[in-house]
């Protein structure tokens, strides 16, 4: 194995060891949303998707 | 009456420093995106190796994990928020430069695509004037979700996984620019550089996970 990968893999240990925490905080303390909020975000989502398809057809 | 008139004129006062924040957050934004674009550049002219690449990206963000939190409430954060996206430009030179060889038109299709989305996205967060703050937990299980399955693609080598994780990046980091944005609007996030550093974090992650995908599409 090449010393990229094993940089790589040291690159993303570190970023899940420096996240893990804050994952647990923002799971623990963020506002829960309602079906009406989950909406809001789900439409600009379909339109990124629906963007990036369009954009994977014409390359 | 005092009383009155300091209650009355606080909403106001909010407005214009929430105003005050997105207009310097954008502002630094812009600088720091065409700072990164010329690294970049720097970095394709120089040949510069994946090595060299890997390591400036390590450099880069151990800076925004461990100094530009120490930084950001002081002029200081500035000079090292540019040092970090210098660094994080001139860390994605060799892939650019790899898919310039291959197809240029790759590259200014992705290139336009992460405009476009950053655009219609933070567009659409400040029209609407949502609050997406209920998002912060599920973007945070996404994002370690993805990096978790990245580190295992680097061992396993599927290129199926790895066009799947390209394709939850650009899901999720379009979710933080929703994120970040609202957090902008609501008063969540009153420092500029913070929301710089996350906002080019996001565009970056869409630019190369979009330039992987469409590079995957490509018959060239």
């Amino acid at each position: 194995m090449d010393w990229l990968k094993i940089g790589s893999a040291a690159l993303l240990i570190g970023m899940l060891v420096f996240i893990y925490p804050r994952m647990r905080d923002a799971m623990k303390n963020s506002p829960k949303g309602t079906s009406e909020d989950w909406k809001g975000y789900l439409i600009p989502l379909l339109a990124v998707i629906a963007f990036v398809v369009f954009l994977m057809s014409i390359v | 009456m005092l009383g009155n008139q300091s209650v009355a004129s606080r909403p106001v006062e909010s407005v214009l420093s929430t105003n005050k924040v997105i207009r310097s957050t954008y502002q630094l934004l812009s600088m720091t995106l065409l700072f990164s674009a010329f690294a970049a550049y720097l970095s394709i002219a120089m040949q510069a190796s994946q090595g060299m690449g890997l390591v400036a990206t390590i450099v880069g963000i151990v800076m925004l994990w461990f100094v530009l939190p120490k930084t950001a409430n002081s002029a200081a954060g500035i000079p090292v928020i540019f040092a970090i996206t210098g660094l994080l430009g001139f860390g994605i030179g060799p892939m650019v430069a790899y898919y310039l060889a291959v197809n240029p038109s790759i590259v200014m299709t992705a290139l336009g695509g992460t405009g476009v989305i950053f655009l219609g996205l933070s567009g659409y967060a400040l029209t609407t004037r949502k609050d997406f703050s209920f998002m912060g937990g599920f973007l945070m299980v996404g994002m370690f979700v993805i990096i978790g399955a990245s580190l295992l693609n680097i061992f396993m080598g599927i290129p199926a996984l790895s066009l799947a994780v390209s394709a939850a990046v650009i899901m999720i980091m379009s979710g933080f620019i929703l994120y970040e944005t609202s957090s902008l609007i609501h008063g969540g996030e009153t420092n500029y550089i913070m929301a710089t550093a996350s906002l080019f974090l996001s565009i970056l992650n869409i630019f190369t996970s979009l330039l992987h995908l469409l590079g995957a599409m490509n018959d060239d």
